[in-house]
């Protein structure tokens, strides 16, 4: 008797984008961090990933004023007015309006929304539509969704391709980013096939990011090569340039920075900027303009001279 | 059958491990004879700044422990210390100090921590007040740690001065960032294998060994660093000051061209306990 078999169909997909040598990415990574990036180089890098940085809030206890002040961190990071504006604010659907209301309307800063049922993506497809739909007539420029991984670990491409294609078609205007949640998909080969799964069905200038960061295991630099090689290869086949997020577990300038040098590496200077590159983070950008400041005075910093960021990722 | 000898990699002792300098760089330890002894790693600015991150986390755990339980695990340190005591005064000897005035030092050294350890539930009763005020409230002032509190240590007396520079530090729940001597910076080194076994949580006294030259002006530039507490000659005194005006911390600075007793009980005090405490007075009304 013939029977479904995710994993047949995982192997076919596999076979179809290619597998990915873990080995060879893993080595690949720890030479990034083997750069040395000092001085002029080093502060282009942390002034481009502050502008990389969607600040994020995720928490059960996120309030219109907690989001408000973080919309002010995003606009203002640091007392020094040379520093540049943050690419977002990442915050939950019903957060929009009121980061809307902090930011106006014809703010430098975006708004994003995880919206589908963030984290867990566990809810009626109709329901995650409604959320997307809501959060864009809030005010949302992005939507953060997450894929249906139950969906996809048991061979059911279609269905996470047509729930993908149904969330950029309620996404209307809004920017997509696609959280394949590295964590729960467990092997480089099958972070490499989620990210061609999305990267086929949604729009240039829409990102696929790495995961939630409400896991154990988020942002690496391993998943993120595989993904950054990934989009990469994409481009080369089809011309189509998809943006890449990792969020999670990012939390210092020098991260910050291997991360970059990762991106020039794999996909240039093209991708060096928050149109095609982002950080889901929230500590990472209080770290950043303690470089920043560090760099400037020449005196290392106390944390407690920059205002708090959220807590949260 | 003739053994490989066996000889130890010195490392210093940051954050609860024993790390090498991040610089890779090492410089040559040789005893009063000349003889080479150990590579001792040369730790940077940076180093002393993985130290103060490391510092800054263990801050708070240590402040929150009960101030009985700060004097036990004091306690326990002057415990390892005398368990192996005459591997430390080897260890002092290496200087060129007689092997009756390198035990006499060690002993030293644990009866100051014992000294302390005693402290630690006592200079609250003593430096805290209940202040008299014309108005129907208590009016109390009561001390805080201050924070991370720098040490840079003389060469004279290698183990006794540097663990009298930061035992009172640690005393009332401060963290340390501490500079060894450089040229017998060995006791420090064992010191620190004593630290890791003493239940003193990670990070609280932080080793680091190298030149004052290198590292001097990052401990005065350091915004981290609430206090230096230091033994140092007038161009460092000098650079110590500059940099700590600019990020408003406080100096403690003994000169070194001073011929300094560490033995005498003049050289352990509760005004040392003080030096590196807050106060904070409190005005609260009087219940009815």
């Amino acid at each position: 008797m013939l029977v479904r078999s995710p994993q047949a169909a995982l192997q076919r997909l596999f076979d179809e984008v290619g597998s990915v040598d873990q080995i060879g990415i893993d080595e690949r990574v720890v030479k990034y961090g083997t750069r040395s990036v000092k001085k002029a180089a080093k502060l282009w890098g942390l002034r481009t990933a502050v502008t990389m940085v969607d600040l994020t809030t995720l928490e059960g206890k996120d309030t219109p004023g907690k989001v408000a002040s973080l919309c002010q961190k995003a606009l203002r990071p640091h007392d020094d007015a040379s520093i540049p504006p943050v690419a977002a604010v990442c915050v939950y659907s019903s957060m929009v309006r009121h980061a809307r209301r902090a930011l106006g309307n014809n703010s430098a800063v975006r708004i994003a929304s995880v919206a589908t049922a963030f984290p867990s993506g566990q809810a009626p497809l109709k329901t995650r539509l409604a959320e997307v739909k809501a959060a864009v007539a809030d005010g949302a420029d992005e939507i953060d969704m997450v894929i249906n991984r139950g969906a996809f670990l048991a061979g059911e491409f279609d269905r996470v391709q047509d729930e993908i294609s149904a969330v950029v078609t309620a996404c209307g205007a809004a920017t997509l980013k696609v959280i394949l949640e590295v964590s729960e998909l467990e092997t480089y080969d099958s972070i490499r096939a989620a990210s061609f799964l999305a990267m086929r069905v949604i729009r240039p200038g829409d990102f696929i990011k790495t995961s939630t960061g409400k896991t154990s295991l988020n942002a690496t630099l391993g998943n993120n090569q595989v993904m950054l090689e990934a989009i990469r290869d994409f481009y080369l086949d089809t011309g189509v340039a998809i943006a890449m997020k990792p969020a999670g577990g990012i939390r210092t300038a020098k991260q910050a920075l291997t991360f970059l040098i990762a991106v020039k590496e794999t996909l240039g200077d093209a991708w060096l900027n928050n149109a095609r590159y982002r950080f889901g983070a929230s500590s990472l950008l209080n770290d950043l303009l303690r470089q920043l400041e560090k760099e400037k005075t020449g005196a290392y910093q106390a944390p407690y001279y920059f205002s708090e960021a959220a807590e949260s990722y | 059958m003739a053994r490989l000898p066996i000889t130890k990699t010195p490392k210093v002792y940051v954050g609860g491990a024993f790390i090498r300098s991040e610089s890779a760089r090492v410089f040559a330890l040789r005893d009063a004879a000349g003889e080479f002894f150990a590579n001792i790693p040369q730790c940077t600015r940076k180093d002393l700044r993985n130290a103060v991150e490391a510092a800054a986390k263990a801050g708070p755990g240590w402040a929150k422990r009960t101030a009985y339980n700060r004097g036990q695990i004091l306690y326990r340190l002057a415990e390892m210390i005398e368990a192996r005591a005459s591997e430390m005064a080897a260890a002092i000897a290496l200087g060129g100090a007689t092997p009756a005035a390198a035990a006499r030092e060690v002993a030293a050294a644990v009866d100051r921590l014992i000294y302390y350890a005693g402290w630690t539930d006592k200079y609250e009763q003593v430096l805290g007040n209940v202040n008299p005020v014309a108005a129907p409230y208590f009016n109390f002032t009561v001390t805080e740690p201050m924070g991370i509190i720098g040490v840079i240590a003389p060469d004279e007396a290698p183990l006794l001065a540097l663990i009298s520079l930061f035992a009172p530090a640690i005393t009332s729940g401060n963290t340390v960032v501490a500079l060894a001597s450089t040229t017998q910076p060995y006791p420090a080194i064992l010191l620190g294998e004593m630290l890791a076994t003493s239940d003193l949580p990670g990070g609280v006294v932080n080793l680091l060994t190298g030149f004052r030259a290198e590292m001097i002006p990052t401990f005065a530039t350091h915004m981290h660093l609430r206090a230096i507490s230091a033994v140092v000659n007038a161009a460092e005194r000098k650079a110590l000051a500059l940099g700590a005006a600019e990020s408003v911390k406080r100096t403690i600075l003994l000169k070194a061209e001073e011929k300094r007793d560490w033995f005498a009980s003049g050289a352990q005090s509760v005004d040392a306990i003080r030096d590196t405490l807050e106060f904070k007075t409190t005005w609260h009304p009087v219940g009815a």
